[in-house]
């Protein structure tokens, strides 16, 4: 369910302090819009530039502090850390990526149709996302994969099919809203086509609300994959996955807490930082509206 | 308002009903043959066969579904696999104490989450709220084990506070497990504090607009008067359907928490069933989830209908 909240009456301030206030809440977004760049150019061509194979053990080596030879030190099989930080941000940005992706066009085709032609087929959808949504998240992902098996598509098709509700309940909202618009109905009196209407009438107003609602649904996959990675359901090892480093390397947190920290730091940081944009999206292209959609 | 109560459980049912039919294809069908599956990849053929025969899985998908769901419905979950025991004590024991772990985590993000709320919409557009928003935005999708991590090195380690490790006896009683609940009840609320501050406050800026607000204030009512009376009966109305959409996101969080910090409740008892392939207790562990969760969303629509006499017409 979606409730829009519109704020149409601002407060009156100082021209200094709206400023002030820009400044200050465009901050927040600048700095997440360079992390999230950070991290997508560290995913891109980081693998292609890590000085070990994130996969390559020396055992004579393990549990080193950072120093300059492994910046980030080395774990309980003596592998670089920072490689492995490196290659993993490419698991997590690739599969994170997909599977939001995955939600955001199904949900949007979903959307489309069911808020355009509702009736039997509507009802039908809504019921299903119903459904699904009374199964816990992570506990769907966990049997679905559980009964799959890990691999790297599994887990994005799996991130992608859970957001898909939520996807799909956002654009039809928007969807049953629009369709009543006059310059919709001038459209059909026009004798346009159906697909028409959708895509050149329709698709343009629901598009804001997706980017906005796909920024979200980066940020819970995000969420979702540590999530799933440290519960040792993402990508099997010996593949580098951040949430796995964190638990892999818990028993060895006293005396060699750096294996636990950067894993753990980089997801922090990354999630973060996708809010931060997801925010200032939302500030930007949906003023006032508050979407209470959750997962 | 009866008529309001029948409607809401049955359509609980029905979402139930289907929904335990996906839970039950997943596991049941999707791992292929489940008889190899329990009994492992040197199994004989005869084995395989006697088992298959046991567990009745010659039978047609719906004959299988049905009598698994009788069985549920009537409290006959089965034996674990792994040890053979009883899997209904087993897993209701576990329930117990991840509801009292529930219990706290709503303790601690309920009326933490709408103070915060409340204050940022007093205080908007200054700095507390600049401050809440933030804050909330930060910990709003941190997965639970990242935050867990920050808090034990903190609480248990530099403040020496709190017990990093929750693995308490099972049967332990909610005062004796109290002290082990905190920090990971801390964890699973930090996803959710950000959550309902959030909508509290867009809820409580949009009631302090409203003309009755503002009429309380002409009339001369003191502040506080205003903001309980007027502005906090209205504006906590949505807060109950907040805490129920976010119920799933909570028994997710309370998963990964139980694992982080080895608490016995229900997430680890799944976590364990999966890793040992124990699929009765899969399902059991499963369906119960579902379960609470429906049961939480019923209690909030009910509790909304309640508080707010116009939706039950609807």
């Amino acid at each position: 369910m979606a409730i829009c909240v519109q704020n149409n009456q601002e407060y009156i301030h100082s021209k200094l302090f709206n400023i002030w206030r820009g400044i200050r809440r465009n901050t927040l977004t600048v700095i997440g819009f360079f992390i999230v760049i950070i991290f997508l150019l560290t995913a891109l061509v980081g693998p292609l530039f890590v000085p070990y194979h994130y996969a390559e053990q020396n055992i004579a080596k393990r549990l080193q502090p950072p120093s300059a030879e492994h910046i980030f030190g080395t774990d309980e099989f003596g592998r670089d850390v920072f490689s492995r930080v490196v290659v993993g941000s490419r698991n997590v940005c690739v599969v994170a990526g997909s599977g939001a992706a995955l939600a955001v066009f199904i949900g949007l085709i979903l959307g489309l149709v069911s808020g355009y032609w509702g009736g039997l087929l509507d009802d039908l959808l809504m019921r299903l996302m119903e459904v699904m949504m009374a199964i816990p998240g992570l506990l769907l992902a966990m049997l679905v994969l559980f009964s799959l098996g890990s691999s790297f598509f599994s887990v994005i098709l799996v991130v992608g099919f859970m957001y898909i509700p939520v996807v799909t309940r956002v654009v039809r909202s928007v969807v049953l809203d629009i369709k009543t618009r006059a310059f919709v109905e001038a459209a059909k009196l026009r004798g346009e086509s159906i697909p028409y209407i959708l895509l050149r009438e329709i698709l343009p107003n629901v598009l804001p609300h997706l980017a906005v609602e796909g920024s979200m649904r980066f940020v819970y996959a995000i969420f979702m994959v540590a999530s799933l990675g440290f519960l040792g359901l993402g990508v099997q090892p010996p593949a580098p996955d951040w949430g796995f480093m964190v638990s892999e390397a818990r028993p060895f947190f006293s005396v060699a807490p750096w294996v636990l920290f950067f894993p753990a730091a980089s997801i922090a940081i990354l999630v973060v930082g996708v809010s931060f944009v997801s925010d200032g999206l939302r500030r930007m292209l949906l003023p006032g509206g508050v979407s209470s959609d959750r997962y | 308002m009866i008529a309001y109560i029948l409607r809401r459980i049955g359509s609980i049912f029905v979402i139930m009903f289907f929904a335990s039919i996906i839970i039950f294809a997943i596991t049941q069908f999707l791992p292929g043959d489940v008889a190899q599956l329990v009994l492992g990849q040197f199994a004989t053929e005869e084995a395989i066969a006697n088992l298959r025969e046991e567990f009745g899985l010659n039978n047609p998908f719906y004959v299988q579904y049905l009598d698994w769901a009788v069985n549920f419905i009537k409290g006959d979950w089965g034996n674990s696999l792994v040890n053979r025991m009883p899997i209904f004590p087993m897993v209701m024991s576990r329930l117990r104490n991840s509801a009292m772990l529930a219990v706290v985590v709503l303790m601690i993000y309920v009326p933490l989450g709408i103070l915060l709320g409340v204050l940022a919409a007093l205080k908007r557009d200054k700095l507390p709220d600049q401050m809440i928003t933030t804050v909330s935005m930060v910990f709003v999708a941190l997965p639970v084990f990242v935050s867990s991590l920050l808090l034990i090195p903190f609480f248990c380690h530099y403040l020496g506070w709190l017990p990093a490790n929750s693995s308490i006896h099972p049967d332990s009683t909610f005062g004796e497990a109290l002290p082990y609940l905190i920090l990971p009840a801390i964890a699973v609320a930090l996803n959710s504090i950000g959550y309902v501050a959030r909508m509290t406050r867009a809820g409580t800026i949009d009631v302090l607009r409203t003309d009755y607000v503002r009429a309380a204030y002409l009339k001369g009512l003191p502040r506080w008067q205003v903001l309980f009376r007027h502005v906090l009966r209205n504006a906590l109305l949505p807060t109950v359907t907040i805490v129920a959409m976010d119920a799933g996101m909570m028994i997710g969080g309370m998963l990964v928490a139980e694992v982080v910090f080895g608490y016995p409740g229900l997430g680890r008892l799944l976590l364990y069933a999966m890793q040992n392939q124990d699929l009765p207790l899969i399902q059991a562990c499963s369906m119960v989830a579902v379960t609470m969760l429906c049961l939480a969303n019923l209690v909030a629509d009910l509790l909304y209908g309640f508080l707010n006499p116009r939706i039950r017409v609807k």
